[in-house]
């Protein structure tokens, strides 16, 4: 399938699926062990954002986190990225314990954080020109993955010629062409409109099972939890700690709209709602 | 009607006002006169040399002075960067410090240096320095954090993340204070220039007053209005109009 932004351009030709060049799925399993994290506030004792977190992520799994704003989910994004420290506990990466960031675990933004200076095809470069990567190679491969979202045609493009949705392909572009174990999204389509998000949801569900790599996704929309994870995650309201956890039995591929994606959501809600209000107390008597 | 033919008809009124007040006799020619007699004195400084030499030399002294103040405020940048004490301390005294007008600079400097060439270096440099430095710390410091962010995720630490992140990130914003520290280091120039027996054009400007030469002061008036104006418009203007389509901050028409 192609998405309306690609549909002037990819008209006419039968739809490329790409087959990936060796099958040997990058991925990696994660475990976060009694993570703990805190942060120092300006008035009054520490923040605690994450309390006595526990959690093992298959290799290959994708795992979707939910939780009301405010309950930690970024802060546990960016752990596993390396990007920031534990105050308490250990977070593991096959077995090892995360030091620092690595191309091995890429973060997806809400706001892509594509580089505006750069074409398509140079932010998709990027990582791979930052860890050597032979010219060549880089070419051939941001070939590839733009092919692979569907952006062929605009590589040479430069990001704000692009609509959000395309951004948000080009930014899981550059993220795959590092050939990451590990995709860190954060809420990635938050910001986009509805239809557009039903397609990425599509894209993202076929890449994911063409690289074969590990994915923990961040969201606050449950029906988007469910329409996409193995697993579904859910965190309190600050302290964010892990409350409940559902196992998505569901076939794929499967639709925002399915009535089990619906239901199974309902159940999930009903147990959040709590958390929700929670966060909202704490919002209006700041 | 388009902005250049505008200005065309903007300035030929100009030189007409400008005519028949001379006509008119009102102040004796050596306080106001024609624009034909400061022609002839911006004919007769292009002929015998001593404007071309006045351009030359003050380019080079304005150039010179400015690429070290870019060098050194780019230094000092970095390492206000590196401290919130440092920011707090130096940053402040570097923002007064750009309030100082350049001239005030000049007795220390010819103390310092005697009525030499390094003494309008020196001034050239204290006018247009803090400024730059400022600039260039606050368009590293107002990089939004996602930039960096994503850079270091894919794998740019130290000198790879400064030279291929932060820098063309900061851009934009950079250009403006490279832009806003030229225009200073060019009013610093003439006025250490009209002081110290330089060749240059503040020089020629002093000498057209010791002379009651008063359309040779207006000449080399509109001959330093003219550079400061092409520099202005051609290399930063340009470069800021090129940056912000690129960066994708203006609409591209």
């Amino acid at each position: 399938m192609t998405l309306p932004q690609t549909q002037s351009t990819t008209a006419g030709e039968p739809l490329r699926v790409v087959a990936p060049k060796r099958f040997i799925p990058h991925n990696a399993n994660i475990e976060l062990c009694g993570v703990e994290q805190s942060f120092a506030s300006n008035k009054g004792p520490r923040l605690l954002a994450l309390d006595n977190i526990n959690i093992k992520i298959n290799a290959g799994e994708f795992v979707c986190i939910v939780g009301p704003s405010g309950c930690g989910k970024t802060s546990l994004l960016s752990l596993i990225a390396g990007l920031s420290f534990p105050t308490r506990g250990e977070v593991q990466l096959n077995n090892k314990p995360v030091t620092g960031p690595g191309t091995d675990r890429i973060l997806i933004f809400q706001e892509h954080g594509l580089f505006p200076w750069l074409t398509v095809g140079q932010n998709v470069e990027f990582g791979m020109k930052m860890n050597g990567v032979k010219k060549a190679e880089r070419k051939q491969k941001v070939k590839h993955y733009l092919d692979l979202v569907h952006l062929a045609n605009f590589e040479d493009s430069y990001t704000h010629q692009l609509s959000g949705g395309m951004r948000q392909r080009v930014a899981i572009a550059r993220a795959l062409a590092t050939e990451p174990n590990v995709l860190l999204m954060d809420e990635p389509f938050a910001a986009l409109d509805a239809q557009t998000r039903d397609l990425l949801h599509d894209e993202l569900e076929r890449i994911w099972r063409e690289t074969g790599c590990t994915i923990v996704f961040v969201t606050h929309n449950i029906r988007e939890s469910v329409r996409l994870g193995d697993r579904v995650v859910l965190m309190t309201y600050r302290p964010g700690r892990i409350k409940n956890e559902w196992k998505v039995d569901l076939p794929r591929p499967r639709h925002i709209e399915d009535a089990a994606v619906a239901q199974l959501s309902a159940t999930i809600l009903s147990e959040m709602r709590e958390e929700i209000t929670k966060s909202m107390e704490a919002e209006f008597t700041r | 009607m388009n902005r250049f033919l505008k200005n065309v008809v903007f300035y030929a009124i100009l030189l007409g006002i400008w005519y028949g007040i001379a006509r008119a006799h009102i102040w004796p020619p050596y306080l106001v006169p024609a624009p034909g007699d400061v022609y002839l004195s911006l004919h007769d400084g292009f002929l015998d040399g001593s404007i071309w030499i006045g351009i030359r030399v003050s380019m080079e002294r304005v150039v010179a002075g400015y690429l070290i103040s870019v060098a050194l405020g780019f230094i000092l940048s970095l390492i206000l960067l590196s401290s919130k004490t440092l920011q707090d301390t130096f940053g402040r005294l570097f923002a007064g410090l750009q309030l100082l007008p350049s001239i005030g600079w000049l007795p220390l400097a010819i103390l310092w240096y005697g009525l030499s060439d390094k003494a309008i270096l020196f001034v050239i440099v204290m006018g247009s320095v803090f400024s730059i430095s400022l600039s260039l710390e606050s368009s590293l410091a107002t990089i939004p954090r996602i930039i960096p962010m994503a850079g270091r995720n894919l794998g740019a630490k130290g000198w790879k993340l400064f030279w291929y992140v932060l820098l063309p990130a900061s851009l934009p914003n950079l250009i403006s204070g490279l832009k806003q520290g030229w225009s200073f280091a060019w009013r610093a120039l003439i006025s250490a220039e009209m002081i110290i027996i330089s060749l240059g054009l503040g020089q020629l400007l002093m000498m057209g007053r010791d002379l009651n030469d008063m359309s040779e002061v207006i000449a080399i008036m509109i001959v330093i209005f003219v550079l400061g104006w092409a520099v202005d418009t051609l290399v930063f203007r340009t470069t800021e109009r090129y940056i912000a389509h690129r960066w994708g901050l203006s609409n591209p028409s």
